[in-house]
């Protein structure tokens, strides 16, 4: 089995946009585990059908019952995330500043403070409007987003590819260097970056080239929007020039993008066919020379 | 008054934004901008400033000193985050799982766990005429942004407590960077594109800004791509528009070499001009 994780670093350069078109491309090939949970946008375009819904609970939060509590104050002495306060003389947790470290409760004289594990999002197992099998979730407004909701996608989805006798995984990652990405990319086989020539673009891709230069993987670069400014598109291609990071494709700027996202298509199914044929090139380029 | 932008949705102009506005208000007001998109602060291409100064930035992690140690056990017990474990005859500590509860360390009888700083990013003052720019860079390999925008926050408060407005670039998304870069706004500034993307991802944005209860308005960018349904949704549900930046190629192209846009784009700078309209007279509100 074979995980292929798009990512980017920065984000609008067209991540998910192409992703999309590569799941279209491989139609029921591959399973397709949008690992972008927090604020998830592969469903517009693909259309998942949420046949199968999961709610996923993860971490702690403290919550203190009042009629117990004696007012010592321990707990917020203890507290380093600023998390209780006292509001009309009682002591409350704040469940967003909550880390879920448990000190609260462990120091409390009264046993009044309980760690409850909160729900933290929904995970889903559908068919896309292109018969392919997608995993897929939403991350509630303000969860702590640790990379474990990450995880859980991507272990149903390669429970689901080994139990459908498929080869590829491709995994939408999430943007940038934190805790998400670095779920993303664990266990994957090869990672295909989306750049654009802008000077975030590229200060973005270096970051990331450094984090999966750390964790070893392998991988390749697509260039977004390049001829927006080719003289950037030049720097870009240098340093993968440096770093071993083979170039699959440029894509030039093309307004089709977004009016095949309004249409909700993706880039291969409008009749504009320049785009469709570089990135028919491009998956056909990672799945047999890279995968 | 601290004003954080922000989107659900990465790349809508959130930088773009942050910057040619906080220059943008300088000509009337005292303006720092601080970069609080830590894993990947990008306005700093945009400004660069003259450097002023300079600060390594760490959060604490426990680290095990042997010689007391009576293997007990009750840190791993205590740690919800397994950042600490007990293995065979030693105690191992994970820093990059460690969120800085103290739980382990102060809990530890035989004191075998003090607490020591570890660098986890930077914090740089720039200077660009009468702008102050505050960057915020996590080391990469460090996986927690929380700590570093708090710190960063807590730097704007002690340096900047006359400055009129605090402009804060936000990072994407809605989970806990976004909610800790906003959460002490006065006001916020969502910033999206007319596409479907834009749209589903905007709803996240309110919905958190809610949840916050914070005061907050929208900006569209790139307006004339995708359809009117953004228009529709701020019309339908009255969210305040505060401005409209037209879709060129002129500002990709501008924004792609690094410049800022709003001396070269009029309709840039007439949205800017709406924008502070609303924000003195917000902020003489909230000053009052």
């Amino acid at each position: 089995m074979k995980e292929i994780v798009v990512i980017s670093g920065k984000g609008g350069t067209g991540k998910t946009s192409i992703t999309a078109a590569f799941a279209v491309l491989a139609g029921s090939d591959i399973v397709l585990a949008d690992c972008d949970v927090d604020a998830a946008d592969m469903h517009l375009l693909m259309k998942p059908d949420f046949a199968q819904k999961e709610t996923f609970y993860s971490g702690e939060t403290a919550r203190i019952i009042q009629n117990n509590c004696t007012s010592c104050g321990k707990c917020l002495e203890v507290c380093r995330f600023n998390a209780i306060s006292i509001i009309h003389d009682q002591y409350i947790v704040n469940p967003l500043s909550c880390e879920g470290c448990g000190y609260c409760a462990r120091v409390c004289p009264t046993e009044t403070i309980v760690n409850e594990i909160p729900k933290i999002g929904e995970w889903y197992i559908s068919k896309t409007r292109t018969q392919g099998t997608m995993v897929h979730a939403k991350l509630n407004i303000g969860a702590d987003n640790s990379g474990k909701l990450v995880a859980k996608v991507k272990n149903e989805a390669r429970q689901i590819t080994e139990n459908l006798g498929k080869e590829i995984i491709l995994i939408d990652g999430s943007p940038g260097i934190g805790c998400p990405v670095v779920s993303s990319l664990s266990g994957a086989s090869f990672v295909v970056l989306v750049t654009e020539p802008t000077v975030s673009g590229l200060h973005d891709l270096i970051r990331v080239c450094q984090l999966i230069k750390n964790f070893n993987l392998p991988a390749g670069c697509m260039i977004n929007k390049s001829d927006i400014n080719p003289q950037k598109s030049k720097e870009i291609m240098a340093f993968l020039n440096e770093n071993n990071i083979p170039l699959i494709t440029e894509l030039p700027y093309n307004e089709q993008f977004s009016a095949a996202m309004t249409m909700g298509k993706t880039i291969v199914e409008i009749e504009d066919k320049q785009l469709s044929e570089l990135i028919a090139k491009a998956w056909n380029t990672i799945t047999n020379k890279y995968v | 008054m601290k004003i954080s932008i922000a989107s659900g949705k990465g790349g809508t102009g959130k930088t773009t934004l942050s910057t040619n506005l906080s220059a943008y208000l300088t000509e009337k007001s005292t303006v720092v901008l601080a970069d609080l998109d830590v894993e990947e602060p990008n306005s700093g291409l945009f400004i660069q400033g003259k450097l002023v100064n300079t600060e390594d930035k760490y959060k604490m992690i426990p680290e095990w000193k042997e010689e007391a140690c009576t293997l007990c056990g009750l840190c791993q017990e205590v740690c919800n985050f397994n950042a600490v474990i007990r293995l065979g005859t030693q105690i191992m500590v994970f820093p990059q799982l460690c969120h800085s509860c103290y739980a382990c360390s102060e809990l530890c009888q035989s004191s075998s766990l003090p607490m020591i700083s570890q660098k986890i990013g930077q914090i740089s003052h720039y200077k660009r005429g009468k702008l102050d720019f505050v960057e915020s860079r996590l080391d990469v390999g460090e996986e927690q942004a929380v700590p570093l925008i708090s710190q960063t926050i807590k730097y704007i408060d002690q340096h900047f407590s006359q400055t009129r407005f605090k402009i804060f670039d936000a990072p994407p998304g809605t989970s806990c960077p976004v909610i800790e870069a906003t959460k002490d706004s006065d006001f916020i500034i969502l910033v999206t594109e007319p596409t479907p993307f834009g749209l589903h991802d905007l709803k996240l944005a309110v919905e958190t800004m809610r949840s916050l209860n914070k005061a907050f308005a929208v900006v569209i960018n790139r307006y004339g791509i995708g359809n009117d349904e953004v228009l529709e949704y701020c019309q339908n549900e009255k969210k305040r528009l505060l401005a409209k930046i037209p879709n060129s190629r002129r500002i990709a192209e501008l924004y792609s070499r690094g410049e800022l846009v709003f001396n070269q784009i009029p309709e840039m700078a007439q949205a800017l001009k709406d924008i502070e309209d609303y924000l003195l007279k917000l902020s003489a509100k909230v000053l009052s």
